[in-house]
């Protein structure tokens, strides 16, 4: 298990307050001057050799996504966004880390930001999230007073400042295109990419889109050192990162581990174990809810990272572990997720706003069994239909739960649709 | 439903919301007016009765200096602006798979029961407005609803009763964990790790 030397999100829960003055006893803005003043090349080195992949969900090594922005000016100005559209179903994390740890993010845009070359920082909150945004606005506004961020950010004289930009109800805005467009006051639907945001991105300037998470864990790593975060976890897993363990466990719960931590020691250790125990589990779905789900077997001994997960056809997503119980209807979950990206969907490509559609009114016939075995291969085509067509990643994470589901469970439904018929016949 | 649109035939801004908008505009460069679009608006609702009228965003079109059509697109594209008229409580249910697994169906039934109407109703003394809303971002709080700045988490048919009635009542109801003594997003009994820390109270609300 990680030592609680080794945990960055000390206040995760919000025993202690959020406030600047709490912030600083728990080590946030130490000599932040001392940080900026080892330049830009040293911050992305570290973050480099820390080997910190992206929190948000796909994992793309941070340093490296920071590195894609221009060395020189062209006079356009860049600017950093942070990520926090939190709404991947089964995932709460970021949520803990703005409500309670507001600080280190502020401290993370203003090393990544300098780090990129940044003028400004924009922080994209959920528009649902308005508790977190308050407490957001009013860490900045410490933030500014202390003279931390602003005209001259740290005594280092760099300016920087720091925005809240709130949503208003759209899980495609966590999309990084999207989220741009939504910045911009539009609809929030992806852009094609090439060009991708590093050269053109926020009104056409150079942007790097970070998650919430991502950014929280720069300050402690710089301060720590690279080596200190890359010596946890395994090779190219490295570090430690947020886990959020929901469903059918007795005290779900979020805790910051240590990556590569076995799924089954997570559980036991920090959730209270499966309801009715171990033996009582069915499937767990490993990183929010657009990733493939595992069977029980497979949840034995998988590692909770990415390299892990991918291995077992799944992918360790935002970490959000999904919990379900022999008790679950695991088609209804599962079609209730269908009902989620078609709701989800911009509306933009056709096979995604069309397909969605198609697939969770299957999928709802599906959980009665009112529907023909042939369906179940003519639906699985639509998720290929759908998968790598579209312009984002959602076409993509609205097919693999449904095409998990058939992996691990088509006998089920094979049940189901056979007993519907000879309950019709019969009648 | 007998809620008067008439009062919201005209609509602008007031001294405060003014100076507000004022803010938000700060916070981008001066020719991207269009930017502070999605934060003018959930003001505007907030002032509007908590739905968005035609003349709305005709305002809002008019002070950005956007085609009203682009204000229209942005209104309809995002779920947390209402379109007709709303209830003064508006209660939102999350019944996404990870609040479903919990209960969110009993809360959903406890809802649906205390207040007489289904998903997007009205109260016919315009009191309360029912609404089902996707993942809520409280996953291990599991099952949410969502109620004017603040989360209630949780919940179950009792508690989900006991909190329709504490709004009727106008009681006040603390937000968080609304069934046990957890703290916040630690697991029930007390975290598992930085237990040391942990004891060290005075967190904020």
């Amino acid at each position: 298990m990680l030592a609680d030397k080794d945990r960055i999100f000390t206040n995760l829960y919000g025993y202690q307050s959020w406030k600047l003055d709490a912030a600083k006893k728990r080590g946030d803005w130490d000599n932040t001057k001392n940080i900026i003043e080892k330049g830009v090349d040293w911050i992305v080195n570290e973050m480099k050799s820390s080997g910190l992949r992206g929190r948000g969900g796909a994992g793309f090594p941070t340093g490296l996504k920071w590195s894609f922005m221009p060395r020189e000016s062209d006079g356009r100005p860049h600017y950093l966004v942070v990520n926090a559209d939190e709404g991947e179903p089964g995932t709460c994390k970021d949520r803990e880390i703005m409500r309670h740890d507001p600080h280190k993010l502020l401290e993370g845009c203003l090393v990544a930001g300098f780090g990129m070359r940044a003028e400004a920082a924009y922080i994209y909150i959920r528009g649902e999230f308005v508790h977190e945004a308050d407490v957001l606005d009013a860490a900045i506004e410490e933030a500014y007073a202390a003279g931390l961020i602003g005209e001259n950010a740290c005594g280092t004289g760099y300016k920087f400042d720091i925005y809240v930009h709130r949503g208003a109800g759209a899980y495609i805005c966590g999309e990084e295109t999207a989220l741009i467009e939504s910045i911009e006051g539009k609809k929030g639907q992806p852009r094609l990419k090439p060009p991708f945001p590093a050269n053109v991105g926020l009104y056409g300037c150079p942007t790097t889109v970070n998650n919430v998470e991502s950014i929280a864990v720069a300050p402690t790593i710089l301060r720590r050192g690279g080596a200190w975060f890359a010596g946890l976890g395994r090779e190219n897993n490295t570090g430690t990162k947020l886990f959020c363990i929901s469903g059918h466990v007795n005290n779900p719960c979020n805790v910051e581990e240590e990556m590569g931590i076995p799924l089954k020691e997570l559980i036991e250790k920090h959730a209270g174990g499966v309801r009715g125990g171990w033996d009582n589990l069915l499937a767990i779905i490993p990183g929010g809810s657009s990733v493939h789900m595992l069977p029980k077997d497979v949840c034995d001994t998988v590692l909770m990272d990415f390299d892990s997960l991918r291995a077992e056809g799944s992918g360790l997503g935002t970490a959000a572990v999904i919990v379900m119980d022999k008790s679950t209807d695991i088609v209804r979950a599962i079609a209730r997720l269908a009902a989620f990206y078609h709701h989800e969907s911009c509306g933009q490509c056709t096979p995604c706003r069309e397909g969605t559609g198609w697939m969770s009114r299957i999928m709802d016939r599906m959980v009665t069994g009112e529907a023909e075995l042939s369906e179940i291969d003519l639906l699985l085509d639509v998720t290929k239909k759908i998968e790598g067509h579209t312009i984002c990643a959602l076409g993509d994470a609205a097919a693999w739960p449904i095409q998990g589901l058939f992996r691990h469970f088509r006998p089920e439904v094979e049940r189901r649709i056979l007993e519907y018929k000879k309950s019709r016949n019969a009648a | 439903m007998n809620i008067s649109v008439r009062n919201a035939e005209t609509f602008e801004f007031t001294p405060e919301n003014l100076k507000f908008a004022a803010g938000q505009l700060a916070k981008y460069p001066t020719s991207r007016k269009q930017s502070t679009v999605m934060s003018l608006l959930t003001k505007a609702q907030e002032q509007n009765n908590g739905w968005i009228s035609v003349p709305v965003m005709e305002y809002i079109a008019d002070m950005l200096e956007m085609p009203y059509i682009r204000v229209q697109e942005v209104v309809t594209f995002y779920t947390m602006y209402r379109q007709k008229p709303v209830g003064k409580h508006v209660i939102e249910v999350c019944t996404t798979t990870p609040c479903w697994l919990r209960g969110s169906d009993d809360v959903v039934a406890a809802c649906k029961d205390e207040l007489g109407i289904g998903f997007g109703e009205t109260t016919a003394d315009g009191e309360f407005t029912l609404l089902e809303v996707e993942c809520a971002g409280a996953c291990v709080n599991a099952p949410v609803i969502a109620y004017k700045k603040e989360y209630y988490e949780d919940l179950d048919n009792d508690s989900t009763r006991k909190f329709i009635k504490a709004i009727k009542n106008g009681g006040v109801i603390v937000p968080g964990p609304q069934t046990t003594d957890r703290h916040k997003s630690a697991p029930e009994g007390g975290p598992t790790t930085l237990k040391e820390f942990c004891a060290t109270q005075g967190g904020d609300s």
